[in-house]
């Protein structure tokens, strides 16, 4: 390509560094926030939503 | 004002015909009287149908809270287009045995083909993903659909965007593009039905009165989004001319071969596993009357699988021009996607815990749990043809296949059946199904077949590889191609069989659906079970 910018380079050197690190850390955030203390009360409530609308027992 | 929406649909079939008169090819021509076709006929049933003096319709099925009419359709269509697909599945499985089969021009493999794959990809997966999301949606949020008759609109849309492409493929319009086949005309007309099935499905998420967002909701909607993204990238092409089919994409070379395997392997990541594990989230607890095992570990798998999936594409192009890194990404992102994946299996499965003995009396239950256990197997075997070195032998043979079957006819197919069984009586309003017999019967015919189905494709596809690689002291190659399409005879026989039985399989669940919306029920008990009273009680 010679002295002309390599859009090809550019972005690739992007994805392998500031956008790699920024969705590591966004997946990582999330999991953190997953098991944050004191949410099984909340995720027990939310695992019974199929059943809070719908209740007929055939 | 009542004649404005009769009036616009007659405007519209008048502009098809005329598109239809001056189309450059038959193909084309034959789409566009269809078009016009549809449009006059709804326009004479929009004027026939309309009631000026407003009286009071009589009560239907639908006036409870639950929008679930295009539920009923979809059911419907999901069998009907599940036993059509494996029909074509089981007629293109003879013809590669047997090629005298290959009915030429319009009957052969190579237009079949793509007939088989959109017929049970998007026509019975998709509707059943349709027809599962509306119905979750509605019963998890505790709000009706939204957007009225929009939902009807979602319905028969994408009926139509299956007969255009099935007719298609059978006339020879195809832009080439592994599971993207449709060319520019039909790839519009899906786009147009799949923004209103995201606003359909987004706005009754909006309007629900549950403040939490149930997680099947999540696999749906993702589902939704991620196939609209790859849809209109991989379909970006500029048509050759405005009444023709044919068009060409605007990429080209390795580009073009990595929009494409972006596409194909996120169809199946986001529509054969994301809107399928919707499926699984709702229908398995359902079934066995208990909440998900850890709903925390559901969060995780949705998290994960967004995550990583979107990366796993590039190993279906290992060994070609795309470069070694991204060749190398596919791979090391694929096999990532074992542990979400199995993680999820284990979730499905120990929802069970404490109720196992439900799958002695419950044939519908059971069908769920081996869903569950084929996507276990499927995604554990999946990541290891993924390894450079494994795909090396196993790429371009018939192992793929048989991986692409252990997922799609075990996984896709027996959780389908499974919401099937569980959605036509309540859909219907009926004391139970006609026959738990007869769903152990399909139960057994379909795992049996796919048991043969994947284990006559292992080993034609590792011959296959085997044979390909084999060469001499000279340095020649020992066989030829066709020595090795040769080889393949008895292993085609076992998957034409193994594909019958999934078929016999598919009538059943027809005939069974059938009988259960007439309103008949025998009450039977499945076979192999124990049942109180009668000997037993005797006994005691």
């Amino acid at each position: 390509m010679g002295d002309t910018p390599n859009l090809y380079e550019a972005l690739r050197h992007f994805a392998d560094s500031w956008a790699l690190a920024a969705l590591t850390l966004i997946f990582a955030a999330i999991l953190v926030w997953v098991f944050r203390p004191g949410s099984r009360k909340s995720y027990r409530d939310q695992a019974d939503i199929p059943f809070k609308y719908d209740r007929e027992n055939r | 004002m009542e004649l404005i929406k009769p009036g616009l649909l007659f405007l519209a079939a008048v502009v098809a015909a005329i598109a239809s008169g001056l189309a450059h090819d038959t193909q084309f021509a034959v789409h566009m009287a269809l078009f016009a076709a549809i449009g006059l006929g709804l326009a004479i049933w929009t004027i026939t149908s309309s009631d000026p003096t407003g009286r009071p319709k009589p009560a239907g099925l639908d006036d409870g809270i639950y929008m679930d009419g295009p539920i009923r359709y979809g059911v419907i269509a999901t069998v009907f287009w599940g036993v059509v697909g494996f029909l074509v599945g089981v007629i293109i499985a003879a013809q590669l045995a047997f090629p005298d089969l290959n009915l030429e021009p319009v009957l052969n493999f190579s237009r079949l083909r793509p007939l088989h794959t959109s017929a049970v990809i998007f026509a019975f997966g998709g509707n059943a993903l349709i027809a599962t999301s509306f119905y979750i949606v509605q019963r998890t949020t505790a709000a009706r659909l939204f957007g009225g008759g929009l939902a009807w609109f979602v319905f028969w849309g994408y009926q139509l965007f299956i007969v255009l492409a099935a007719t298609g493929y059978l006339m020879g319009v195809t832009q080439s593009k592994e599971y993207a086949e449709p060319e520019w005309y039909i790839d519009i007309w899906l786009t147009i039905v799949w923004v209103c099935y995201l606003v359909v499905f987004l706005g009754t998420i909006v309007k629900r009165k549950e403040p939490h967002i149930y997680v099947a909701n999540w696999f749906f909607l993702a589902f939704i989004v991620t196939i609209a993204m790859l849809h209109v990238v991989n379909n970006l092409a500029v048509p050759v001319s405005f009444l023709g089919s044919k068009s060409y994409p605007i990429f080209s070379g390795v580009q073009d071969a990595l929009v494409q395997w972006w596409y194909g392997h996120n169809a199946v990541g986001f529509f054969l596993t994301a809107g399928f594990l919707g499926m699984m989230y709702y229908f398995i607890p359902k079934q066995v009357e208990r909440p998900v095992y850890s709903y925390r570990l559901s969060i995780v798998h949705f998290w994960s699988l967004i995550f990583m999936y979107i990366w796993a594409g590039p190993h279906h192009l290992h060994y070609t021009a795309l470069p070694d890194w991204a060749q190398t990404l596919g791979m090391v992102f694929s096999i990532m996607l074992w542990m979400p994946s199995w993680g999820g299996m284990i979730n499905g499965l120990m929802t069970l815990s404490g109720a196992w003995d439900k799958l002695r009396t419950d044939p519908v239950l059971r069908m769920l749990v081996i869903a569950v256990a084929f996507y276990g197997m499927a995604t554990f075997e999946g990541p290891m043809m993924s390894i450079k070195a494994v795909n090396s032998l196993s790429h371009y043979t018939d192992w793929t296949i048989g991986h692409v079957h252990s997922g799609a006819l075990g996984w896709n197919g027996m959780i389908t059946f499974g919401a099937i069984y569980y959605l036509t009586p309540r859909l219907w309003k009926t004391n139970g199904l006609y026959s738990l017999r007869l769903v152990n019967w399909h139960f057994w015919l379909a795992t049996i077949g796919i048991v043969l189905y994947a284990a006559a494709m292992w080993v034609a596809g590792i011959t296959q590889g085997l044979m390909w690689r084999e060469y001499n002291a000279e340095g020649y190659l020992v066989y030829s191609f066709v020595e090795t399409v040769a080889a393949m005879f008895p292993f085609y026989l076992i998957r034409t069989l193994g594909g019958l039985l999934y078929l016999t399989g598919g009538l059943l669940m027809a005939y069974n659906v059938w009988r259960t919306i007439r309103g008949e029920n025998t009450q039977t008990v499945p076979v192999g079970t124990v049942q109180r009273g009668g000997l037993l009680a005797a006994a005691e």
